[in-house]
């Protein structure tokens, strides 16, 4: 039961971090009060579905800016799905990424864009990474027999 | 001899020569000086001379040519050194002079000559105008002439006039001799001389309509100069003189079937008539372009005179004879209408003189029945009974009938349990059941309220005969009755299309579906079913013998609309067995309204999963993330989702069942709003449509109104919370409207 507790609070230091920093808001809460016994593995579910709509994403982007003329238009449709699928998992720094991103689109400034780009993808790997250490930590929870605690 | 200094004369001293040279010299010097006179005095006359200098170059050329010459007279004797040297000097400035001007007359002569060319030209095209001035009048002539004449053509919408005025102002204008008018005859295949000019009563020729004059006139739309010895063409006796040159034109008839509504008329269809114009047969005249053009729109104008005519004559014919049909129908609905009063108020009055004899035959035969009876005569009074019962029900369907068809049947409306009216209709009917060995099954969905609001008598009325009807055409096997809450969607019957059944809070339409094993109803025979005193099969009657079967069906028909439902038979045919299914309209009684909808319950947390339990919605966004996330919470909170990423699906996946529909306003690639729009025009028709709310992450005013203007019924701000969602559902369900738009 040590291990547990000891995990618990690891858990619960890294989720208030996360929120105090900024990776993760208020929403990402109400994914979890989401979560119940019909639907156990619900946020797993969805922040997956976040990574494999945000590396598409990411791709798309990166072909579109390297094009010889650049489709500024297609670009900010990109950057307004990643931020649609952000703020609705509550990656809040990824979202404000993308808002400065949209505003690089609309002057069309090429490298403002591609700095974006750049930010973009660092701040997606930093939330990714955050999200599979806590899923990790849950994981670790559950199975040395405890329960995950809720927050907020 | 002298020294005088003098020069000898060159020429010898002949008299007479001599004498004809000085004078010649004194008229050539004479000659010479008069020229630049008369140019000088002509030139200041004229208002214009361009070459001044040259002119007084050219005087000096004369004056000086004059002077030697005058002085050349001196010469003709000895003269002194002095005239010598005036003569030489003469001379010289006359050479001088004239190799000057010959230089420049170099450069003038073509210039004269030039003005002489652009005069001559000018003189070309003086004469050309003139020529044009000339045509142009007589086109301006021609036109107006056609003006007049189409004036006076379509002045006047009698056939006849038409044609006299038009070939009289014809005739008038191009100034003809003779101009007629063939017309086809009702054959088709001949033409008959209808109209010409000076005769005024043509003599009715008639020409075969095939002649290739007449085939080459009828081709072409222009007017095309024909012999005048051909049939046509033939009016006038034979004169002395050469017959003028002929001219004939088709004259197209159009019909009022010519002209479809969207269409040009047909050409192919049409019937010509000839128009032959001559010239006077003893003048040269030939026949001009601007004539035959006029020719050619004279007959195109009487083509849509005549085709005026035709078609006003045409619509007044119609007129008349809806008139006269007007009058026709309106004397045959009075008399229909007083037909149906006599027989209604025939019907109330025999059946009840009928009545009274029956009910005291029925009376009497049931106290007689009391009394101490033989077996034989208690079976005849059995016999009795049961004939008058039946006689008595009969004339009591009859009596309802015709009350049902005044309008003055009214229901007894009150709450009665629905559930025991099923039972209490089996029991009567197993026995009869059972002795014809048929199972009878009876289905109350688990839906059916017990209690429903409604005339039970009729009701059960119309049960019984049903379910009696499925019996008495069933030999094996058995019935099975059926009773359900009717659902939205196949509340319509394609066979009824004027059935329109409206959802209310505080009504529901019952459907009971009562289906036999029985000989089933050939398809031709369904429609006539309900109608009045049709049997279909006989026999079968006999065998039965049950209750008022002529009038049955008709009346259960009637009830049925009475309750604002739908009757209809399925049958697959001779021997199939066949289904009787009626939904009819109940009430939902009223303390009992707030139970039946389970969403006005606010309860706490725990109990969310039952508030929402099973309510439909669909979900539109074409963000896999958000849609899942938006699709979880609302499956948290008991709902039933639909969740769709195109505006394409989700208006055709939103039916009546579902009672809201989420719309994700910020897609890029999916316009809500038009989505919005496409649902509400899907459910245009019916009240109950779903409620649409839109779900955006933009504070922007101008969202919320758009969404308003296109009829939404609220705006949510994402992202959403759990509470929200459920206050937001609440609200629509309770109220109508979100409260206040988040």
């Amino acid at each position: 039961m040590e291990i547990v507790g000891q995990l618990q609070k690891q858990f619960v230091d890294f989720s208030t971090s996360l929120n105090h920093e900024g990776f993760l808001d208020e929403q990402y809460l109400q994914l979890q009060k989401l979560q119940d016994e019909s639907n156990p593995d619900f946020v797993c579910e969805v922040v997956s579905l976040f990574f494999d709509d945000s590396e598409k994403l990411l791709n798309n982007l990166a072909t579109a800016l390297q094009q010889q003329v650049v489709d500024f238009k297609q670009v900010d449709a990109h950057v307004h799905q990643f931020k649609g699928s952000s703020s609705s998992i509550g990656a809040q720094r990824v979202k404000n990424m993308c808002v400065a991103f949209r505003n690089f689109c609309e002057e069309k400034n090429l490298d403002g864009c591609l700095r974006c780009l750049q930010q973009l993808k660092h701040e997606y790997f930093l939330v990714k990474n955050k999200l599979e250490t806590l899923f990790r930590l849950e994981r670790q929870i559950v199975e040395a027999g405890g329960t995950v605690p809720v927050i907020g | 001899m002298e020294y005088c200094n003098c020069f000898e004369s060159p020429w010898p001293a002949d008299e007479l020569l001599m004498k004809y040279q000085y004078v010649s010299d004194f008229f050539i010097a004479l000659a010479y000086f008069s020229i630049p006179l008369e140019i000088i005095y002509f030139v200041k006359k004229s208002a214009v001379f361009p070459y001044r200098w040259v002119l007084v170059q050219f005087g000096a050329f004369i004056v000086l040519c004059g002077a030697t010459h005058l002085i050349n007279l001196w010469t003709f004797t000895m003269h002194t050194r002095t005239v010598a040297v005036v003569m030489t000097t003469a001379k010289v400035l006359t050479a001088v002079v004239s190799c000057a001007t010959a230089l420049l007359l170099v450069h003038i002569i073509p210039d004269l000559l030039s003005v002489k060319t652009r005069e001559l030209f000018l003189k070309n095209k003086a004469a050309e105008l003139d020529r044009e001035m000339g045509l142009i009048r007589t086109q301006e002539e021609t036109g107006r002439h056609v003006r007049m004449l189409t004036h006076e053509i379509r002045s006047t919408l009698d056939r006849h006039t038409i044609l006299k005025t038009t070939l009289l102002e014809l005739g008038r204008t191009l100034g003809l001799e003779e101009c007629a008018l063939w017309m086809p005859t009702r054959t088709g295949l001949e033409l008959n001389l209808s109209y010409t000019l000076r005769h005024q009563n043509p003599v009715g020729l008639t020409v075969p309509i095939q002649l290739p004059v007449i085939n080459q006139v009828f081709n072409t739309s222009r007017a095309v100069k024909i012999s005048p010895i051909s049939p046509v063409a033939r009016l006038r006796p034979a004169g002395q003189y050469m017959p003028g040159e002929v001219v004939a034109v088709r004259v197209p008839l159009l019909h009022l079937s010519n002209f479809q509504i969207h269409d040009w008329p047909e050409l192919s269809t049409k019937r010509y008539a000839l128009m032959v114009l001559m010239l006077p047969s003893d003048s040269a005249r030939q026949w001009h372009v601007h004539e035959l053009e006029l020719v050619e729109v004279v007959a195109d104008q009487v083509a849509v005179a005549l085709s005026h005519a035709a078609i006003l004559e045409e619509s007044m014919r119609a007129r008349d004879l809806l008139m006269e049909q007007n009058v026709a129908l309106d004397l045959a609905r009075r008399e229909a209408e007083m037909a149906v009063r006599a027989r209604n108020d025939f019907l109330a009055v025999m059946n009840h003189e009928m009545g009274t004899p029956i009910h005291a035959t029925i009376a009497l035969s049931s106290l007689l029945q009391e009394t101490e009876l033989s077996p034989e005569q208690r079976l005849m009074v059995e016999t009795i009974l049961k004939s008058s019962n039946l006689l008595a029900t009969l004339i009591n369907d009859v009596l309802d009938l015709s009350r049902l068809e005044d309008g003055s049947l009214q229901l007894e409306i009150e709450t009665f349990n629905l559930h025991s009216l099923f039972r209490e209709v089996l029991n009567l009917i197993k026995p009869i059941a059972a002795v014809k060995k048929l199972y009878v099954m009876l289905n109350l969905s688990p839906d059916l309220i017990e209690h429903a609001v409604g005339d039970e008598k009729r009701l059960m009325q119309v049960l019984l005969n049903v379910v009696g009807n499925a019996i008495k055409f069933t030999k094996e096997g058995g019935i099975s009755v059926s009773a359900s809450v009717a659902k939205p969607d196949s509340l319509r019957d394609p066979r009824a299309p004027d059935f329109f059944p409206t959802h209310s809070d505080n009504h529901f339409y019952l459907r009971v579906e009562v289906k036999d094993t029985g000989s089933g109803i050939n398809q031709l025979e369904i429609p006539k079913v309900f109608m009045k005193f049709v049997q279909s099969q006989p026999l079968a009657a006999k065998n039965s013998g049950g209750s008022g079967l002529g009038l049955g069906l008709a009346i259960c028909k009637r009830f049925v609309n009475l309750m604002e439902g739908h009757i209809w038979i399925e049958s697959e045919g001779l021997g199939r067995g066949s289904t009787v299914i009626f939904i009819v309209k109940l009430g939902i009684p009223a303390r009992l309204n707030e139970s039946k909808l389970p969403f006005l319950h606010k309860g706490p947390g725990n109990q969310v999963k039952f508030i929402f339990s099973g309510l439909k919605v669909v979900l539109m966004d074409d963000n896999s993330v958000g849609r899942t996330v938006t699709k979880g919470l609302l499956v948290h909170l008991g709902c039933d989702v639909l969740a769709v990423s195109s505006g394409d699906e989700c208006v055709r996946a939103v039916s009546y069942e579902h009672k809201a529909v989420f719309l994700d306003v910020s897609m890029a690639a999916v316009d809500s709003f038009e989505v919005a729009v496409r649902i509400r025009e899907k459910f245009a028709k019916r009240s109950g449509r779903p409620f649409i709310v839109a779900l955006t992450g933009n504070t922007d005013r101008m969202i919320k109104e758009n969404c308003r203007k296109v009829g939404m019924d609220g705006v949510i701000l994402k992202p959403v919370s759990v509470d929200k969602m459920r206050s937001v559902l609440s609200d629509l369900l309770e109220h109508g409207y979100l409260v206040e738009s988040q």
